[in-house]
């Protein structure tokens, strides 16, 4: 059997040569990296044993500490579900707006494009740390950060799904006289709706991972349990929350799969 | 009646109609003929003013268009249209896609909370009937063929209640006999309500069979506008310019010649049963 080497020979002058720069910018700009984050294989394998000391610290992990974070769990499942609601309620009226096909006016929408990028641009824990600061210490605070950044999220993906519509049924009920609303009602939501509820679960999971954290900055939630435990050493407690993260998250994982199976 | 008057359309350089001209009588089955490109899709489009023309101007019953918002409702609830991809809303149900065509007389608060009046169910309803699709209007438009699609198209253009239907390529994508079962959909439904027609189509042979008079596009202009019976060798030739094929240049000699004698045999009947 004699084989065939079938890739076409890069356009340009320089054919096969244009590697040559490509693949050495490429070293060096990730040698540069590794020397500014001290990479380093000895590092991690002298740090080996000292992460095989945390982990046997932690075990076995505490169950009786289990029955505390009860609370705290669905206090967890809380923030992320408000925080997803209002993201939609405030994603809602601008993704119209923000979709290059619908947008009365290009500027309208590199304006609100612009603006949902910069909601989004700020990560939830700054967002946490702003708003605990605002409405003070809790699971409140958590979910406007969660609802903020979601809304940048979700407005950017209503919009894109929007664009990406089949535009005739659009000409034919311009064609047919009808106005703007019945346009969006009968034209624009019934093709968005199977991608609007996909991206809206797959944001409800990642939710659910992020207000796990929120906590460590006061912002309701498990995570306040997991950084105190380590602060104060008690690493078998430390065990039972990350335990009870992974089920909510493995769990909230399973449905929302589930329900997007259903849907399509 | 629509008057069309030296009506032009340009995008940038590309001049896609030239000084078209053109009426259309209440009731008539006009077809459009021409190769792709020739710009039948742009003088459509321009009736309903789903494009703006660059020049001309376009009286439909009596009233001339402008851009107004409240004028070009008021006109697109008068002129029908049916595209080639049909454009259902795939995701709905057969009957609230040929409720689509009553949109401009609903209340957009109710209609989008799903609520109807009955009269315009019934008129929807009744729309399915006369294309056949009756049986059908709770599917999901996407469960259907394309010919029935296309026909679920046609009975939302007749929901209108329109004086004028505009048809792109109604069935540029379906095959020889679903094609032939749509136009015939089509022309029947429109006679019945005394609908005028004005359908794009390029094959040459469904022109001639269903056209009560036809005209010719090419290159933006119109090259001939008169009976399915003038289309000669020549006139295809000057709609088709470039087409060599002699054999359909036969075929459309034969089916005119067919048509002509039939014509013919029929005036010669009527004569002999006048003389009898």
């Amino acid at each position: 059997m004699s084989l065939q080497f079938v890739v076409n020979k890069p356009r340009g002058p320089l054919g096969w040569w244009i590697l040559a720069p490509i693949l050495g910018l490429s070293a060096a700009v990730l040698w540069w990296s590794a020397q500014g984050t001290h990479l380093s294989i000895t590092g991690f394998i002298d740090g080996l044993p000292w992460i095989a000391d945390f982990i046997s610290r932690m075990l076995p992990p505490n169950f009786a500490f289990m029955q505390k974070l009860v609370k705290p769990a669905v206090e967890t499942v809380q923030i992320a579900l408000w925080g997803t609601l209002l993201g939609i309620v405030l994603a809602l009226p601008v993704c119209f707006f923000a979709a290059r096909n619908l947008s009365p006016y290009a500027w309208v929408f590199h304006g609100l494009r612009q603006v949902l990028n910069v909601m989004r641009g700020i990560n939830e824990i700054i967002l946490a740390l702003i708003f605990v600061a605002a409405v003070g210490l809790g699971p409140f605070a958590g979910v406007l950060a969660i609802a903020l950044h979601g809304a940048g999220m979700l407005g950017k993906f209503f919009a894109e799904a929007i664009e990406e519509i089949d535009e005739g049924p659009l000409d034919a009920l311009r064609a047919a006289g009808a106005g703007t609303l019945q346009r969006i009602v009968f034209g624009v939501l019934p093709q968005v709706l199977p991608t609007w509820i996909g991206v809206v679960l797959y944001r409800f999971e990642t939710n659910i991972r992020v207000s796990t954290v929120l906590g460590m900055v006061g912002a309701g939630g498990i995570g306040f349990e997991l950084i105190s435990s380590m602060k104060l050493f008690a690493y078998e407690d430390t065990a039972a929350c990350v335990i009870v993260i992974l089920v909510l998250v493995l769990a909230t994982d399973l449905v929302s799969s589930k329900l997007r199976a259903m849907i399509r | 009646m629509i008057e069309i008057k030296g009506l032009a359309k340009s995008y940038g350089e590309h001049q896609a109609l030239r000084d078209v001209s053109l009426s259309i009588r209440p009731g008539e089955f006009v077809v459009v003929l021409g190769p792709s490109g020739a710009g039948k899709s742009t003088l459509l489009r321009c009736i309903n003013r789903l494009i703006d023309p660059t020049a001309g101007n376009i009286v439909v019953d009596g009233t001339s268009l402008s851009s107004n918002r409240r004028d070009l409702r008021l006109l697109r609830r008068n002129v029908a249209m049916i595209f080639q991809q049909h454009n259902l809303v795939k995701r709905l149900s057969v009957l609230k896609n040929v409720l689509v065509g009553r949109m401009a007389d609903l209340s957009p608060i109710l209609s989008s909370l799903q609520l109807f009046p009955e009269a315009d169910v019934r008129i929807a309803m009744h729309c399915l009937e006369q294309v056949a699709m009756s049986h059908k209007a709770k599917s999901r438009a996407d469960a259907l063929s394309g010919g029935e699609q296309q026909r679920v198209g046609i009975a939302r253009a007749l929901a209108q209640q329109p004086k004028f239907m505009l048809a792109d390529e109604p069935v540029a994508s379906l095959d020889p006999k679903t094609s032939r079962t749509v136009l015939t959909y089509l022309k029947k439904s429109c006679k019945e309500s005394n609908i005028a027609v004005l359908c794009n189509l390029h094959q040459i042979d469904y022109a001639l069979e269903f056209a009560e008079r036809v005209v010719g596009l090419s290159a933006g202009q119109i090259v001939y506008d008169g009976p399915p019976s003038g289309v000669s060798g020549d006139v295809i030739r000057s709609i088709y310019p470039g087409l060599d094929d002699p054999n359909v240049l036969d075929a459309a000699q034969r089916l005119t010649e067919r048509r002509r004698t039939a014509a013919e045999a029929v005036i010669a009947a009527a004569a002999v049963e006048e003389r009898a």
